[in-house]
């Protein structure tokens, strides 16, 4: 039972995480269009810039400079290449994000090269007890950090001038355009704030437990696109389900991989891809997705 | 390159194209014989490290124009193309394999002969390509997309987990090709043509050309079939498709079975070029880099895709052979970028630079070309050409180009 709770918080915490990047895909999706494959280089864009300044700067402040140049690095994108795209198809645009996934991940990976870059939080390694049940500090930060995150999203959403015009435009771009709602900054403003949110999940990210910056941060943030996707790509609501989905399943599955050996050693790396293709079985445009109709 | 339709830039010059067609397809033609002369006598004077990567090449140029025909063609944006490939060169090893142990590891095969053995893994990776159509046919554009990201992900578990059949982490040899008691090895028959002796990068050239050959006759024969412009109706719109009386369902279905089978045989023909398979080398990295060969080329031409292969497969390889004469390039831990690096940058870049200037790909640079009024000849055709008979120059031997550590 303790086992189970602690498993469970585990991967609480890691869904919110996830939930952050996911959150991240959807509100490019819904700004722009664009499913951005950019988005795990961005995260370990953010922590690597955070893990290099973090000597001279201290923690807080290269943690702030690693949001900052993620979500400049996010804004660069969408303004050099996503918006002269306006109007591609879907698919054009996702592979040009691959690309550009690419460069900046082959550059991040030859630049951290085999060292393992260490992150100096000021909560440290050290865990946190409820009786028996037991989780590291740093997650529990991170999922605090991230619902606090997530909620001034969904008012921002809901309430802000940014939040009605995104809407808007997601709904229906020609009108919003026609109302004199600037799709390009609506868009740009999507791409840095995706980034700001990657970059935070990519602080907590290399805390406690995991031992650090790696490139292998990079395949821990592919997991959050199976979130996004199976919340259905464009709900925010999904993202957060998605994500805590996600990192629920995963934790359990790594947790009980003794009992799950038939299905092979380190299968909960696998299970978020799992959990995906069952949910898009029966639901193809994800849980909260809206249903693609066609008019004929 | 005329059966490639894809963007609507190109739509505009279709109409002056057909008109002018006779006398460019003549030119064509023989473009295509020079290049089909050269390629067939190129293993007499050419050394053993440009067959080797002819030899990847003509792999590459399969799985492509296998994929070209999925996204390309239909529409469908997969991820999944590396997991198939997978399962092509696992089926081949398995079937085609001895049984056997190295140290610990117990291995198992079959050890049917090879050509069974590259059967059995184009039919499974169909029957593969099969079995998720049901998930690819319900899925629009991006979900597919990443839910085939999936796959990826899967197969590289079941290759490190299933170590009986897959080796496990650290791969297992593939069986060497042979036909009808015909070793594609050094010896068994010992073969010398024109005072050449032909040891196994020359016979397998020979196999790899003939195979690519084929499958770019029946992809440019299938799109130019009704089924084909079935696919191009789906692609550019699916209403429009069902309305025409084409079943949306099971064309899709079907090209992604057609699509996992030349991935199959894509490979069968990599794990020849290796000589053995590891997991490694087909994760997400070999997914994307297919798409690079597709985007490069232009998508939905056969002969882009074939272009686009062989500049991206042939990249690492040619990088890593000259690190010492290249500019920017140097071997690893000599500062400088190491050959896989440099390729990753040049090809990340060049899928961005296409998509944002000529989304027609390489296959369109001709039709811009002749544009502008400049010569038609189509300097890219040639480009293959050049690649092989350049290298005589050289006089190294090497050994397998070892795609799966280049990167």
């Amino acid at each position: 039972m303790t086992q189970f709770l602690s498993l469970l918080l585990n991967g609480i915490s890691l869904g919110a995480i996830y939930a952050l990047v996911a959150l991240g895909f959807v509100i490019i999706f819904k700004a722009s269009e664009v499913v951005s494959f950019t988005q795990g280089s961005l995260l370990l864009l953010g922590a690597y810039t955070t893990a290099r300044l973090s000597g001279p700067l201290g923690f807080w402040l290269a943690a702030l400079a690693g949001i900052v140049v993620t979500a400049l690095a996010a804004l660069i994108v969408e303004r050099l290449i996503i918006n002269r795209l306006r109007g591609a198809p879907v698919i054009s645009l996702a592979i040009v994000t691959i690309g550009v996934d690419i460069i900046l991940l082959t550059e991040l990976i030859r630049r951290i090269g085999s060292d393992i870059l260490n992150v100096p939080h000021p909560w440290g390694g050290k865990s946190f007890r409820i009786g028996e049940v037991g989780i590291s500090q740093n997650r529990l930060i991170a999922t605090l950090v991230a619902g606090l995150l997530i909620a001034v999203f969904f008012a921002a959403f809901k309430y802000s001038s940014w939040g009605v015009a995104m809407r808007a435009s997601a709904e229906d771009g020609e009108t919003a355009a026609l109302m004199g709602i600037r799709l390009g900054r609506v868009s740009a403003l999507a791409w840095m704030v995706a980034g700001a949110l990657a970059a935070v999940a990519a602080v907590f990210l290399v805390g406690a437990p995991t031992p650090g910056v790696s490139p292998s941060v990079y395949t821990v943030s592919l997991r959050a696109f199976p979130a996004a996707i199976l919340g259905g790509l464009d709900s925010t609501g999904g993202a957060l389900a998605g994500g805590m989905l996600i990192g629920l399943t995963e934790s359990l599955a790594a947790g009980y991989q003794d009992q799950l050996l038939f299905l092979g050693r380190g299968f909960g790396d696998v299970v978020p891809y799992v959990v995906m293709i069952i949910v898009l079985l029966v639901r193809p445009s994800g849980l909260f997705g809206t249903k693609e109709l066609t008019r004929v | 390159m005329s059966e490639s339709t894809a963007t609507k830039e190109r739509g505009a010059t279709r109409a002056s194209r057909a008109t002018a067609a006779p006398g460019r397809s003549r030119t064509r033609l023989i473009v295509m014989a020079v290049l089909l002369v050269v390629l067939l006598i190129a293993p007499l004077y050419v050394e053993e490290f440009w067959l080797r990567t002819g030899f990847a090449v003509f792999g590459a140029i399969v799985g492509a124009i296998g994929l070209n025909l999925l996204v390309g063609t239909t529409g469908q944006l997969s991820l999944a193309h590396a997991f198939f490939l997978a399962v092509g060169a696992i089926s081949y090893t398995y079937v085609s394999g001895e049984s056997g142990g190295i140290g610990i590891v117990k291995l198992a095969g079959l050890g049917l002969p090879p050509l069974v053995g590259m059967i059995v893994g184009v039919l499974l990776a169909g029957l593969a390509g099969l079995l998720f159509s049901p998930i690819a046919a319900r899925l629009r554009g991006i979900y597919l997309g990443v839910a085939s990201l999936g796959l990826v992900f899967i197969g590289q578990h079941v290759l490190n987990t299933w170590t009986s059949v897959t080796g496990g982490f650290n791969g297992r040899a593939a069986p060497e090709f042979s036909l009808f008691g015909f070793h594609f090895a050094n010896q068994d028959p010992l073969l010398f043509v024109a005072g050449v002796e032909f040891r196994e990068a020359e016979r397998l050239w020979y196999l790899g050309l003939f195979i690519a050959l084929a499958a770019y006759w029946f992809a440019r024969n299938l799109l130019r079939s009704r089924p084909g412009r079935a696919l191009q109706t789906l692609r550019d719109s699916e209403v429009a498709a069902s309305v025409m009386g084409v079943n949306v369902q099971r064309y899709k279905g079907r090209v992604f079975l057609v699509s996992s089978m030349y991935a199959g045989l894509s490979g069968v023909l990599y794990a020849l070029s290796i000589g053995s398979i590891a997991p490694e080398s087909f994760g997400l990295e070999v997914s994307i880099q297919y798409l690079a060969m597709i985007v490069l080329g232009g998508l939905g031409s056969v002969g882009g895709a074939a272009l686009g292969a062989l500049f991206i497969s042939a990249m690492p390889l040619v990088f890593q052979r000259y690190a010492d004469v290249l500019p920017f390039v140097g071997g690893a831990g000599e500062g400088g970028l190491a050959a896989g690096e440099a390729a990753r940058f040049l090809y990340g870049l060049a899928i961005v630079l296409v998509i944002l200037f000529e989304p027609a790909g390489l296959a369109g640079l001709p039709a811009r070309f002749r544009r502008r009024g400049r010569d038609p000849g189509g300097g890219a055709i040639t480009e293959p050409a050049a690649a092989a008979t350049s290298s005589s120059t050289t006089d190294v031997p090497s050994d397998r180009p070892a795609q799966g550590s280049s990167t």
